[in-house]
């Protein structure tokens, strides 16, 4: 936990609580996420990953500790504010049927309008550029509930990033994706992040968390047990506290990255057993 | 900006100094079509009576420059009738507009939330207990309706109530309560007088007969009013299509939104009841079908109470001449709202099994 006072940090979480009636999920919790890097938050089902995620960007109130944007509680600053500064992509958005993608991306311009003011120039340049850096242009026309998994999520990104923030934080972008649909996100994730955002993301598959993020939050029963870069804090002995999961950590012979290769109860020749020693 | 940004087709604006708006030429088209519509089938109805005065000289009375014995004719004795169908179906329009909007479900309207029933008992009680006294005439009537619909309102919403509204859990507390309020309204007609009994019946038909204009003022100022805080307020709605977190992410305070607009779709619900009568469908049909005709994914507003309107003032023309005995509009608009709801259950259902 060296991260704890980190000036370069616009978004950090100082002695958090929070819970859902008796239950307490995050227990006095601190962290501080590094600017202009991608940091993914890993661990178990029912850690509190999504729930920090989610305190982080306010949706959830804490019962003590401050959430800090910009040097600012976040409680105290006005919902426009908030959503002027940060994106947020939660994990189940409602697209009604039939609403085009410029329709839905045009929506990211809310915080930014009001009733006098609903289609600027300004908002006209900004949806054009997210529909354009997300590569979804072409489908500008399309209704939403006509594209398939992967170029939805594209669609929410855009919207998302259409509120021009370059922080994002994104619950789960790949849920439901197959592997190819899920890369592709995670690329595009990727891309913004080397046009200069700053991401945080829940992410359930281990191995696209280690071979995308610059920084890992490892969680565990409402508590941080390692943050760090994937070469650093992913160890066998890590995913077997933390996951419960037999594992080899590898090198990766695609990137410079651990790559985790799991061991289960069948299917698994006696020379890796060996190994594992 | 580059030409290789442009190439989607976005919105256009429409801009006057610091101020815009995005330019819909087929929303703008439809609703001015409704509005005409609307005034015509209007002037059609107030045209039409037990002597039937020409179409241009009710346009020339509108406008102050009619024959005297038009004037009384219309002003008098149509005008009123006319006004509170408008009123009736402006407000039960934008009403279902917002409950479907807000419950994200076509069948989420203020006659299956309970607000409707709830209205119906408390008048039929004033009705039967009052026995004839001066309350149960007029304004008493419509200001125990509108208290009924606002408290059933309340009760409904608070009973949804567990962290927060879903829509599926609004609409079966709103059958429920509705089945309920249904049940009180039985039990008072069982036990009261016959004469009270054939008076709450033709008011619980909905109908749009015998108003006088201190009726229609006080209804059409409170709708107006309605109105005026649902469309500055409904800027806010548009993100929360999405679900609550989205619309929390781009910067909405959903709850503070959902409760005003709530309370609006209920009083605006009440008002309309007051001045008509429990009108079945209008409010459910109404915001459907201007949702099909405009190719909106959620209900217009405007186009929702325009919509509304014509369907309640058109229906009671088709009462009152097409159908024999003189009937109550209730009963017509009865007749196109219930294939309507059948169809949009079947379509609900084609949808999940597909």
């Amino acid at each position: 936990m060296t991260a704890l006072r980190n000036d370069a940090a616009r978004l950090g979480a100082e002695g958090v609580t929070v819970g859902y009636a008796d239950r307490v999920v995050l227990d006095n919790l601190d962290v501080a996420i590094p600017t202009g890097v991608i940091t993914t938050v890993i661990g178990p089902n029912g850690c509190g990953k999504s729930t920090l995620l989610r305190t982080l960007s306010r949706l959830l109130k804490p019962r003590q500790g401050t959430v800090l944007l910009d040097g600012h509680d976040i409680a105290r600053l006005r919902t426009k504010d908030v959503a002027k500064r940060m994106g947020l992509l939660p994990q189940t958005p409602i697209a009604p049927e039939g609403l085009t993608v410029a329709d839905l991306v045009a929506r990211g311009r809310h915080p930014h309008q009001s009733w006098v003011r609903q289609w600027s120039s300004d908002d006209a340049d900004v949806v054009a550029k997210a529909l354009h850096m997300t590569g979804v242009a072409d489908l500008a026309h399309r209704p939403v509930d006509s594209l398939s998994g992967g170029q939805r999520q594209r669609v929410w990104i855009s919207m998302t990033l259409a509120q021009g923030t370059d922080l994002l934080l994104l619950d789960e972008p790949t849920t439901y994706l197959d592997l190819a649909h899920a890369i592709d996100v995670i690329d595009l994730v990727d891309d913004l992040h080397e046009s200069g955002c700053t991401i945080v993301m829940v992410l359930h598959d281990l191995n696209l968390a280690v071979r995308y993020s610059d920084n890992l939050i490892v969680m565990r029963s409402g508590s941080i047990v390692a943050q760090g870069h994937p070469s650093e804090v992913i160890t066998s002995e890590l995913l077997l506290e933390t996951f419960g999961l037999q594992a080899k950590v590898i090198d990766d012979p695609v990137s410079e990255r651990p790559l985790i290769v799991p061991i289960g109860r069948t299917h698994v020749v006696s020379k890796s057993d060996q190994d594992l020693g | 900006m580059s030409n290789a940004l442009e190439a989607p087709d976005l919105h256009r604006g429409v801009r006057v100094g610091g101020w815009s708006w995005v330019w819909r030429p087929w929303i703008v088209l439809v609703t001015v079509v409704l509005a005409a519509l609307t005034f015509l089938v209007f002037s059609v109805s107030i045209a039409i009576g037990d002597f039937t005065i020409e179409l241009p000289a009710v346009f020339r009375t509108l406008v102050g420059q009619g024959e005297r014995v038009d004037e009384f004719v219309i002003m008098d004795l149509r005008m009123p009738r006319a006004l509170v169908g408008l009123i009736a179906g402006v407000a039960l329009g934008i009403s279902g507009a917002l409950t479907q909007s807000i419950a994200r479900n076509p069948l989420a309207s203020p006659d299956v939330l309970g607000i409707t029933g709830g209205a119906s008992a408390t008048a039929v009680f004033v009705v039967t207990a009052s026995g004839g006294a001066a309350i149960a005439n007029s304004i008493g009537l419509s200001a125990a309706a509108l208290t009924g619909g606002l408290l059933t309102g309340l009760l409904v919403y608070f009973m949804a109530w567990k962290k927060g509204i879903d829509g599926f859990r609004l609409i079966l507390i709103g059958v429920s309560v509705s089945a309920v309020m249904q049940a009180v309204t039985t039990w008072l007609l069982v036990l009261a007088d016959i004469r009270d009994v054939a008076r709450a019946q033709r008011w619980l038909v909905g109908s749009l007969d015998s108003r006088s204009w201190s009726e229609v003022w006080a209804s059409l100022w409170i709708m107006a009013a309605l109105v005026l805080v649902v469309l500055v307020v409904s800027f806010q709605l548009r993100p929360m299509h999405f679900g609550d977190d989205v619309a929390a992410g781009l910067g909405v305070r959903y709850s503070a939104v959902r409760a005003v607009l709530l309370l609006c779709a209920v009083l605006l619900a009440g008002v309309a009841v007051s001045a008509a009568g429990p009108v079945p469908f209008v409010a459910l049909v109404g915001p459907q079908i201007s949702m099909r005709l405009m190719r909106t994914p959620v209900p217009p507003l405007i186009a929702s109470g325009l919509f509304g309107a014509l369907l309640l003032i058109g229906s009671d023309l088709v009462a009152r001449t097409v159908l024999p005995n003189d009937l109550p509009v209730g009963i017509v608009t009865a007749i196109i709202g219930g294939p309507f709801l059948v169809y949009l259950l079947v379509r609900a259902n084609v949808k999940r099994a597909a």
